[in-house]
């Protein structure tokens, strides 16, 4: 079987929900999918009040080295995680930031996509705390690494049942709007 | 192998879960990073089956509960990092010496000191073998992923029952902190040691130091029928305190002997791509990940290198060591501090000028990049 691995990194500030998107995202891998996943994250005094960062690697084989040098995907969700972790990503790779939080300013050698989708989150479900979950569906949406049903399954056994309903919307609002851009 | 074994989690979690495998009753704690999970997860769970779990005011008190409710007939752990392993030491040599089975463990992050609580490093390794003063032995398990922190923690509850002695599980920040694949072995499909309890009864002297044919010391739970006394000082068969030379020096070779003379049973490891290997990295943790990605790698283009994987690192597997690197041209030994396992592997090798250190100081986890210029620096093909 031909090695297939995927690398995600995902930065922001604290309290966007980041980290755990990057959990489900793992967590749908292993569990549903039968594919191996890490996942790690930074912590305390690299994290307080600055730029969290949260790497996903996925893969049909053993994944050795947990830390991800140069990523395929990177999201980038504040100014300063652009800013900061800009340069993290592969020539070439996909860069994906939301024109809420991030204006661009360089040109970096990756596909970016400018995702408007905060503002949607906002409009169409009225929650802004869901929209760690919408990113990972856009994110899906344009990079199938994942299943959808996957990652359903994680999000009915990983929250409450009273916040279903709403990450639900807010996973297909994502995907709706990320695979406008699939190729 | 079921999906509803599968788990995607911490190493801190699999360590927890493990601990509640091997029969874990009693946790006492004092939450400190990059250990924290595996108090905040039992605090959660043990109440829940009715097992005991206390939050203490202090590490010291933490070590000094779990050995007190070990008497009492306990499977027992305490989790913790640096500098609370320091404050331990005293209580651990306590355990080691009144043969208290107890489970430590030591999740390491950047030391001295407070260091670098959220960062990885290996730095504990001398700590663990002589950190309580004394000649003393002592038991020490690593583990370099998830399935392998599992297998670990249930083999520290073992051995703390088998030998009544103190185990230290040695992980690291990175391993401790990393999500990844766990498959839940399916209950008895991992041996279990249960406490060996005295067949003496209830009115008839029991001797809590007079050990069987087989060595082992049978345990009565303390406050329970009988009277005996416990002390960290030399004591006889009844556990009272001794300074008679002869009693002296059979307890003390007694302490060593039950460890050292196990050492083979002791000893946990992982043999990658050896048979042919003329360059050896020896590594244990997370920095034997990085080992191992870069000895696959280099395997890949017809290299001959491989991977001894430490699980146990004390008592140190010397003979394993010697056999694996005979015709070794190369040693590396591969860890996250300024040198401190690569001493116990020069002493076991014959051709000690063959080992080097690879190694990484600053609290960021090794790569398979920064293995592979050090080991093209000792090869002279430079950097």
């Amino acid at each position: 079987m031909e090695n297939t691995t995927h690398q995600f990194i995902f930065t922001g500030s604290g309290g966007q929900g980041l980290i755990t998107a990057a959990i489900v995202l793992g967590e749908a891998a292993v569990m549903h999918e039968g594919l191996e996943a890490v996942q790690s994250q930074s912590y305390g005094a690299a994290a307080r009040g600055g730029a969290t960062r949260a790497d996903v690697i996925i893969s049909n084989e053993p994944i050795r080295i947990p830390k991800i040098t140069q990523t395929g995907v990177l999201i980038c969700l504040t100014q300063e995680a652009y800013t900061r972790f800009g340069m993290l990503i592969r020539p070439g790779g996909l860069f994906i930031t939301d024109k809420r939080f991030v204006r661009s300013v360089q040109k970096l050698d990756a596909i970016h996509i400018e995702l408007d989708l905060y503002n949607k989150v906002v409009e169409e479900i009225g929650k802004p705390v869901v929209f760690n979950i919408a990113i990972l569906g856009a994110l899906l949406g344009i990079y199938p690494a994942v299943k959808r049903e996957s990652v359903i399954k994680v999000l009915e056994h990983r929250f409450p049942p009273a916040l279903h309903a709403n990450n639900l919307k807010a996973l297909e609002l994502g995907l709706k709007v990320g695979s406008m851009y699939h190729s | 192998m079921s999906e509803n074994n599968i788990r995607f989690v911490q190493g801190n979690e699999a360590c927890a879960m493990a601990a509640m495998y091997a029969g874990l009753d009693f946790y006492a704690g004092y939450p400190i990073t990059p250990s924290t999970e595996i108090a905040e997860i039992l605090a959660e769970r043990l109440p829940a089956q009715g097992k005991k779990f206390i939050q203490m005011e202090d590490e010291i008190a933490s070590m000094c509960a779990i050995i007190g409710a070990s008497l009492t007939g306990h499977k027992v752990m305490t989790a913790t990092s640096g500098p609370g392993f320091s404050l331990k030491q005293e209580a651990l040599g306590y355990a080691i010496m009144a043969e208290i089975p107890c489970v430590i463990v030591n999740v390491q992050r950047g030391g001295p000191s407070t260091g670098n609580p959220t960062q990885v490093s290996q730095g504990d390794v001398n700590q663990a073998r002589w950190g309580t003063h004394g000649d003393h032995a002592i038991v020490a398990l690593t583990a370099s992923n998830h399935q392998d922190v599992f297998a670990m923690t249930v083999e520290a509850f073992n051995i703390a029952e088998t030998y009544r002695t103190p185990v230290i599980l040695l992980f690291d920040e990175v391993v401790g902190h990393l999500r990844e694949k766990l498959v839940v072995p399916e209950p008895g499909e991992l041996p279990l040691v249960e406490r060996l309890h005295t067949s003496v009864r209830e009115g008839v002297n029991y001797h809590p130091y007079l050990p069987r044919e087989d060595g082992r010391l049978p345990m009565s739970d303390f406050g329970g029928v009988h009277r005996y006394n416990v002390t960290g000082l030399y004591h006889d068969m009844w556990g009272f305190p001794t300074d008679k030379p002869e009693l002296v020096e059979d307890l003390m070779r007694h302490l060593m002997r039950k460890i050292d003379y196990a050492a083979t049973s002791l000893t946990h490891h992982k043999a990658y791509f050896m048979d042919d290997a003329d360059t050896v990295l020896i590594s244990y943790g997370s920095s034997a990940r990085s080992a191992l990605a870069l000895v696959e790698r280099m395997r890949l283009r017809g290299q001959r290198i491989g991977l001894l994987e430490l699980q146990t690192i004390w008592p140190f597997p010397e003979q394993l060591v010697q056999d694996y690197t005979k015709n070794a041209e190369v040693i590396g030994v591969v860890e996250m501090n300024t040198g401190q396992l690569v001493q116990a592997v020069r002493l076991a090798v014959n051709n000690p000028q063959r080992v080097y250190l690879i190694n990484r100081i600053d609290n960021r986890l090794i790569t398979d990049k920064d293995i592979r210029q050090t080991l093209r620096a000792i090869q002279g093909k430079g950097v």
